[in-house]
């Protein structure tokens, strides 16, 4: 039997790991973190991962040395090997050093585990965190700022530098939220409240995804964390306060008319409007239509026509609440909702 | 003329297909069981596997449109059902089946009927779920069914979940059962527990684990059930119900689960790599104690599947330190399997390259186990595909191998013929190589940010390469698993007779006798003189291993077709409880349907428990040439 074919078989392996060259793209990865928590994650996934490869090693080492050195040859059919029972002194020590090295990883983890989730905030302090109530429903997100008396979905706002308590609960199955470059998941429990504190660090837009899954379009629940600057922040808040300007063209205005026939009984615009579906006061400064497509007019018209096909399961009926509408008038509803700015 | 002496007369009369299936359908003879158990779950590893090779065709490539929304939901939640209650559970009960009683030197289990009623029970159920294919859809809630999905906004197919695998899950509980009895009670004489080989301590811990494990799931299925069905609100929030409760009494079961699986996996390793290395197991008392320690500790770690739900800091601390623990006994079995191997002497058979293989992959899951038992970095892995590579590595790397390694390694005992080795050394690398291109990606993946049950992802979210790698990996997998299905095909047809001791350095019990054994086992009970005791005798000289008992009748059980029909009869009640659900005008008739199975059920324990069957004997003439023409 020759040798080499036992180093071959962990070619695929160490190929792989060359390969490993980058961590990701950034605002989607949890190796790029972009925020407080999810920096301090990072950095107990590599202690944990640096420990675990001290482990590997060892094993590896004795495994190959092992296979090496006692595989059988030619002419020793009749070796009978030593009959070893066991070693008391060898088999305390690994049991010892794996506690040892346990020990290691254990102390940070139940430290981070605390900070992490110690999510109180003193009266003193809560004018430098931000409170944002989210909702999850199949398959949107509600967010509502209790303290800024706004409303929002699928893109919510928050500024650089400041904690962002989120406090999260479900409308109807299971959900979980997560933004990987912010920071780790927590769940939507119908029925319950989660907290997750969160502090971005660098301004930017973060991809946020459900996690537990929760029915046809589980994989279509995205939304988008974007991180602004204060003043940004504010200008926005205001902006959302004030609610978009009238809109100036025909069309859109005809589509306003149509929005408050067929749409309004369940997405609200600024003040007006039903809870059951996603706000829409700043729906043209969003970053994706239902959460999946390309931000145009041509998606939202797709998507108007037969949200079914775009999002399967999704509860939004096709053509309006009537089911009626005509392409025109998608087409002019679509012109009126990409008037929604606060810019 | 004996009523075995009838039956074998009946027997040799009409060879038709018809006897033919009534043997197998009417056996309780614990080696036929477990060909049985090795077929149903071969079946399903086959559909499983199928269904895993959807998932890697569906995730190739970016924004795939081959299984979008809840028809990927469904093929995701199938799989990993079928793959762990339908293939990994049966294949351990068929390797128990084979090879327990044989190990400790008994005729058969302490309930040969039960051990029949426990596979068709098991069978059927199967059956029931993956008919739901085919009957208005597949259960798509995730092999985990967390509530209020799977009872308030899913379908049919819940049903077929729930009822199906209500099925199986009460045969498993009574193979348990007998199981532990079998072990504690049948073992010959001086078989001490400490001189138990190590795939029967195995199976004794995790006859236990399941006997503490599937009542809880038991009854989480039940108030699921009652949900969907009639309405019942237990998980139900918006009634006063608890969606969180049905997830920690699901894990309460499910991570026991893991080790019930791969415990089993544990003992064939120590077994094959003792054998093939020619040496006793290293460290013996330590690998039971490890064992006994993991099995207790698996009953203490649930939280760690439930770090995100928002249960505070004190309880995920605690649960993470209990999870951690477990490292401590397991990395004490991985040096005992190495240091079995050092100063031996390692032959390498397929059977062999199984367990050696298995060593450094299982390793890798332990240690992604380790990284995910600490919270605040688990808040990042939960439900990525980090999670997807770690059980994977745990349950292909550690049960899969563990399972191949014993296939190979009993077959001959089980089938009197031994595997192709060539073909299985073909299937070994081509399975080896494919499994860690397809899995070792994902913990990639899981770490840039892919959660799991994603059946689509965008093209610039950097997922694609990783994603293509996996699936040309699964295609090696695919290979290894059909050139194993023709050597099982080849050899069957004109494989080499096996010995007794079939690899002629067989350690224990089961190497002492024929292969395949006779039906009564063994002709003189065994008197077991150590540790590895047929290996002692050969050491001494001895062709045989020494008698207990003087040569004599042997008492049978009769075999019976009560477990089959009583099987049945659960399986009417179950499609009545399913098709009540799907349309409002056949409920009553569907309930009355429900009821008549049950009837029948209750009948049919009736007439198990009123018929005297005093069973049969093999006299010591029948024995004497029996054991001749074995020779």
């Amino acid at each position: 039997m020759k040798r080499s074919w036992l180093l071959l078989r962990f070619l695929p392996i160490s190929g792989l790991v060359a390969l490993l060259s980058g961590c990701g793209v950034k605002g989607v990865s949890a190796l790029i973190p972009m925020g407080k928590e999810a920096r301090e994650q990072a950095w107990l996934m590599y202690l944990s991962l640096g420990i675990m490869v001290i482990v590997i090693l060892v094993v590896a080492s004795i495994y190959f040395y092992v296979l090496i050195r006692f595989h059988k040859r030619k002419g020793q059919e009749d070796y009978i090997p030593k009959q070893t029972e066991g070693n008391k002194i060898l088999e305390i020590v690994w049991t010892v050093i794996p506690i040892l090295l346990l020990c290691i990883i254990a102390v940070p983890t139940v430290k981070q585990t605390f900070a992490q989730s110690d999510t109180d905030v003193p009266k003193s302090q809560k004018k430098d965190v931000l409170q944002v109530d989210v909702t999850a429903h199949q398959f949107w997100w509600d967010f509502k700022y209790p303290d800024q008396k706004i409303e929002t979905a699928q893109d919510v706002v928050v500024p650089v530098g400041k904690t962002v308590i989120f406090k999260i609960t479900s409308a109807d199955v299971v959900h979980s939220f997560w933004v990987p470059a912010l920071g780790g998941k927590i769940d939507a429990n119908p029925g319950q409240t989660t907290k997750l504190k969160l502090t971005p660090e660098n301004e930017g837009v973060y991809r946020g995804r459900c996690a537990e899954l929760c029915g046809s379009s589980h994989a279509l629940m995205y939304f988008n964390v974007k991180v602004v600057s204060q003043s940004e922040f504010d200008q926005w808040v205001d902006g959302m306060k004030k609610g978009p300007e009238a809109p100036a063209t025909a069309s859109a205005q005809e589509g306003q008319e149509l929005f408050k026939q067929n749409c309004m009984s369940c997405h609200a615009v600024g003040k007006e409007g039903g809870p059951v579906a996603p706000n829409l006061t700043d729906f043209a400064d969003r970053k994706m239509i239902a959460g999946t497509l390309d931000h145009n007019k041509e998606n939202l018209i797709k998507w108007i026509t037969n949200p079914d096909a775009v999002k399967p399961g999704a509860n939004m009926p096709a053509r309006g609440m009537n089911k009626n509408l005509t392409d025109e008038q998608i087409q002019k509803i679509a012109d009126y909702l990409f008037t929604l700015s606060v810019k | 003329m004996t009523a075995n002496a009838h039956a074998l007369a009946a027997y040799n009369q009409r060879k038709g297909f018809l006897s033919w299936l009534w043997t197998w359908l009417s056996t309780v003879d614990h080696k036929r069981i477990a060909i049985l158990y090795l077929f149903g779950g071969g079946l399903f590893f086959v559909i499983g596997g199928i269904e895993a090779l959807l998932i890697r065709i569906q995730l190739a490539v970016p924004q795939n449109d081959f299984l979008v929304g809840s028809t990927y939901n469904e093929v995701v939640t199938m799989h990993g059902t079928t793959m762990i209650f339908l293939a990994a559970m049966p294949l351990v009960f068929a390797m128990m089946n084979a090879v327990v009683p044989l190990q400790i030197g008994a005729r058969d289990v302490a309930f040969p009927f039960v051990n029949a009623l426990g596979f068709w029970l098991f069978f059927l159920g199967g059956i029931v779920l993956n008919t739901s294919w085919f009957l208005g859809g597949a259960p798509a809630g995730g092999w985990t069914a967390y509530a209020p999905l799977t009872t308030e906004f899913l379908g049919t197919g819940s049903d077929f979940y729930l009822l199906g695998l209500q099925l199986s899950g009460a045969g498993t509980l009574m193979g348990a059962i007998n199981f532990m009895v079998t072990i504690i009670n049948m073992r010959a004489p001086g078989m001490t527990f400490m001189r138990m080989p190590l795939f029967t301590w195995t199976s004794l811990i995790t006859s236990t684990l399941i006997l503490f494990a599937f009542p809880p799931l038991t009854v989480g299925f039940f108030l699921e059930f009652f949900d969907h069905i009639f309405h019942a609100n237990f998980f139900n929030t918006a009634k006063g119900g608890n969606a969180i409760i049905f997830e920690h009494i699901f894990w309460i079961f499910g991570h026991p689960e893991v080790y019930i699986l791969v415990l089993p996996a544990f003992g064939i390793i120590s077994e094959v790599v003792a054998t093939f290395s020619k040496k006793r197991l290293f460290g013996y008392t330590s690998m039971v104690f490890a064992t006994v320690l993991i099995g207790f500790l698996s009953f203490m770690v649930w939280v760690h599947h439930m770090f995100t739900v928002g249960l505070g800091p004190m309880a995920n601390s605690l649960f993470a330190l209990a999870t951690m623990t477990i490292a401590v006994p397991t990395g004490m079995k991985i040096f005992n399997w190495l240091f079995t191997m050092w100063g031996g002497q390692i032959h390498f058979t397929t059977a062999n390259l199984f367990a050696v293989g298995f060593v450094p992959t299982f390793v890798m899951g332990g240690v992604t186990g380790v990284m995910l038992a600490v919270p605040s970095a688990d808040s990042q892995y939960h439900d990525s595909y980090f999670v997807i590579a770690h059980f994977h590595y745990v349950i292909i790397g550690g049960v899969v191998f563990g399972l191949l390694a014993g296939l190979f390694y009993w077959w001959p005992k089980m089938f009197g013929k031994i595997l192709n080795e060539t073909l299985g050394k073909i299937t070994f690398w081509t399975f080896f190589i494919g499994f860690h291109l397809t899995f070792f990606p994902q913990h990639f993946l899981g770490l840039i940010g892919m959660p799991r049950r994603y059946f689509t992802y965008f093209p610039d979210e950097g997922f694609n390469t990783w994603n293509l790698i996996s699936s040309i990996g699964a295609i090696g997998m695919a290979i290894g698993a059909i050139v194993l299905v023709i050597n099982i095909v080849i050899t069957t047809a004109k494989g080499q007779k096996a010995a007794g001791d079939a690899w002629g350095i067989g350690r224990t019990l089961e190497w002492s006798i024929p292969s395949p054994p006779p039906e009564y086992n063994f002709a003189q009970t065994p008197l077991v003189k150590g540790i590895d005791t047929f290996w002692k005798e050969k050491m001494e000289g001895n062709k045989k291993v020494t008698p207990a008992e003087p040569l004599g009748d042997i008492h049978m059980p009769n075999p019976t077709i009560l477990p089959f029909l009583m099987s049945i009869a659960l399986t009417i009640a179950a499609y009545g409880f399913i098709f009540a659900n799907q349309t409002s005008a056949s409920r009553p008739l569907c309930l009355v349907i429900a009821a008549f199975g049950i009837g029948l059920m209750l009948l049919l324990m009736l007439i198990h428990s009123i018929k005297d069957d005093p069973g049969f004997h093999y006299h010591k003439e029948e024995i004497i040439e029996i054991e001749k023409g074995a020779e």
